[in-house]
């Protein structure tokens, strides 16, 4: 039997989609083990986090509050103490999950599994499915250590619904940890869209190097984008090359997305690219090369020059 | 500043969709591949000898940087020690230790035995391992500590005569900003490799790097001759008396499944979107 701790992400006093992605995970832990799973909002505007996240089923959520911007160091000591009532921590493998989690382990003796894909619990031992190689192995891991802390990837688990009922709320206690003296938030600067979150779109439109600019990707690729509702997406050279915020890169680094439809243009496939994509139902490429290795994980394949094929796609998708 | 440098041994990234799994699915097999110094090592070596040179008289070192790495002690792991080496690393540090007898547990405490001996004042290294790609031992290292972790370091300015840091954060939801008074541990982004994203208060600040594409700096034909002359120190995981109990274990490899179908070519933009539409009815 397996008792859950979820660590809620929150981003400005919210409860992000991918704490939802780390309950679905912990209810196939609790579930298939006999246990049960709670839930620890912590941060700044935790309480009020903490109401948000009372319909999912937990036997409680708890609540720390801790005032100001998120560092590792702030919230490890809280957490890890909370945790020490628990089997099994669980948390999103976002960049914030990934900060966290392996400082609150340490402090547990605890093994991390990271980036999980799956979750097995036959005969009630607990181990996990995590891809390796940016994508192309997939290990079955157990953890050995007595607690177990483990993040998810987002696009493998779903969101869990709210199941009704009103679990009870309960402020926890702040712990400090001298490391966090060394640390002080500046601030942050937030990026905000108007259009789907990249990890939780339905369509993604990612443009590659190819583009050769910012305003390319304005011209070109904005439009098709906003035609299909959809979520923009990159590559790393095209991040890097400053066309669009890094926010965007998809790949090994950067978001990993599995979206029904997925619109590769002018990207040639780099291994690294492939392994934050490569889970998509339908893939599209758009490229002049029908060489270029997308073409490995591509269902339909449109060989053409971008910059005359796109413009041309928008225009069919907004007639259909 | 005295920075180290953790770096791998991995199973050449670019190839990876190349390995194999064993027939019992207990091991991952890289035969035929060539053994790559882990590209996020990589990357976190280049802002470390940003941090430490001055790059405008020719990056004259005016730091130390010392790598280390665990891995079998042959040919290979010697032979990317060397490449860090000859960019411009002072000395190195071969602990042996097989891979596979390893997880992130282990590689930190490993770490922290070097850090201990070694007292540097930062450690930079790569967030994950390209084989692994657990993202884990970088933060239990400073854990174990007591030391401050920055994940995703995207630019490091120093300050105050470099007692304290100001790094941004790359985060998937935009940038944070946090001094840092070290000692501590970094890890690095992609956007490290920016051509002004370090800035070490020696080299001047409106130095602009060249751009790099792929990885951190190529070594020149002086780097390599000299450091062919630097020392690599070897020791065993018994020398540094670190427990070796994994807290991890694998029971079971696998290769993704295929994707299903094949690649269908369109002949035009009409195609594409009947087949989208009406075909996958994803559109």
């Amino acid at each position: 039997m397996a008792n859950v701790l979820v660590v809620a992400e929150l981003l400005e006093g919210k409860a992000r989609k991918t704490t939802q992605s780390a309950i679905t995970a912990a209810k196939q832990i609790a579930e298939g083990t006999g246990g049960s799973f709670d839930v620890l909002s912590i941060g700044d505007g935790a309480g009020a986090a903490a109401e948000e996240l009372t319909g999912y089923g937990a036997g409680k959520v708890l609540k720390a509050e801790i005032p100001g911007g998120y560092t590792c160091e702030k919230y490890a000591a809280t957490v890890a103490a909370a945790g020490k009532g628990y089997d099994v921590l669980v948390a999103c493998a976002s960049a914030f999950g990934k900060d966290l989690l392996p400082r609150v382990a340490a402090k547990l003796g605890a093994g991390v599994a990271s980036d999980i894909s799956a979750v097995h619990t036959e005969g009630g031992s607990l181990s996990y499915t995590r891809p390796m190689y940016a994508g192309n192995v997939f290990g079955t891991v157990a953890i050995k250590t007595d607690k177990q802390v483990v993040t998810v990837r987002q696009s493998e688990f779903g969101a869990a619904q709210e199941s009704g009922g009103s679990s009870p709320v309960e402020e926890i206690a702040i712990q400090t940890d001298p490391a966090a003296d060394k640390v002080e938030f500046l601030g942050v600067e937030v990026v905000k869209s108007e259009r789907p979150d990249l990890s939780e779109a339905d369509i993604v439109v990612a443009g590659g190097r190819a583009l050769k600019s910012a305003e390319n990707f304005t011209s070109i690729i904005e439009p098709l984008v906003d035609a299909l509702g959809a979520a923009m997406g990159a590559s790393r050279a095209a991040c890097d090359a400053g066309y669009v915020a890094p926010e965007l890169q998809v790949g090994q680094t950067g978001k990993v997305v599995a979206p029904k439809l997925y619109v590769a243009i002018g990207i040639s496939g780099a291994i690294q690219h492939l392994a934050g994509m490569k889970g998509s139902k339908t893939i599209v490429a758009i490229n002049k090369d029908k060489e270029a290795p997308i073409a490995q994980v591509a269902d339909y394949f449109l060989v053409a020059d971008l910059f005359e094929a796109v413009p041309a796609l928008t225009e069919a998708v907004k007639k259909l | 500043m005295k920075i180290l440098v953790p770096i791998k041994r991995v199973a050449d990234p670019d190839n990876a969709s190349k390995l194999k799994v064993s027939a019992d699915g207990k091991s991952v097999t890289s035969e035929g591949l060539e053994w790559k110094m882990n590209p996020f090592d990589d990357w976190s070596l280049e802002a470390a000898l940003r941090l430490t040179e001055n790059a405008a008289e020719k990056n004259a070192r005016v730091g130390e940087v010392v790598l280390i790495s665990i891995g079998p002690n042959d040919e290979h792991t010697q032979r990317i020690i060397r490449e860090g080496l000859a960019k411009g690393a002072e000395r190195g540090i071969l602990v042996d230790g097989q891979d596979v007898g390893l997880d992130s547990d282990i590689v930190a405490s490993v770490l922290k035995a070097v850090v201990d001996k070694e007292s540097p004042d930062l450690v930079v290294m790569g967030k994950q391992a390209a084989d692994g790609d657990s993202n884990v031992a970088g933060t239990k290292l400073a854990e174990k500590l007591g030391w401050p972790i920055i994940n995703y370091a995207m630019k490091i300015k120093t300050n105050d005569d470099g007692k304290t840091l100001e790094v941004q954060r790359e985060l998937d939801t935009g940038v944070a900003t946090v001094k840092v008074t070290g000692p501590a541990v970094l890890t690095t982004s992609d956007r490290i490799l920016q051509p002004g994203s370090v800035k070490n208060g020696v080299t001047p600040d409106d130095h602009q790097y060249a751009k790099l594409e792929v990885g951190g700096r190529y070594a020149s034909l002086k780097g390599i001759m000299q450091a062919k002359k630097k020392p690599i120190d070897q020791m065993s995981l018994g020398d540094l008396g670190v427990d070796t109990t994994k807290a991890l274990s694998y029971t079971k490899f696998e290769l993704p499944p295929a994707r299903s179908g094949e690649t269908t070519f369109v002949e035009d933009v009409a195609e594409l979107v009947d087949k989208l539409h009406n075909t996958a009815k994803v559109i």
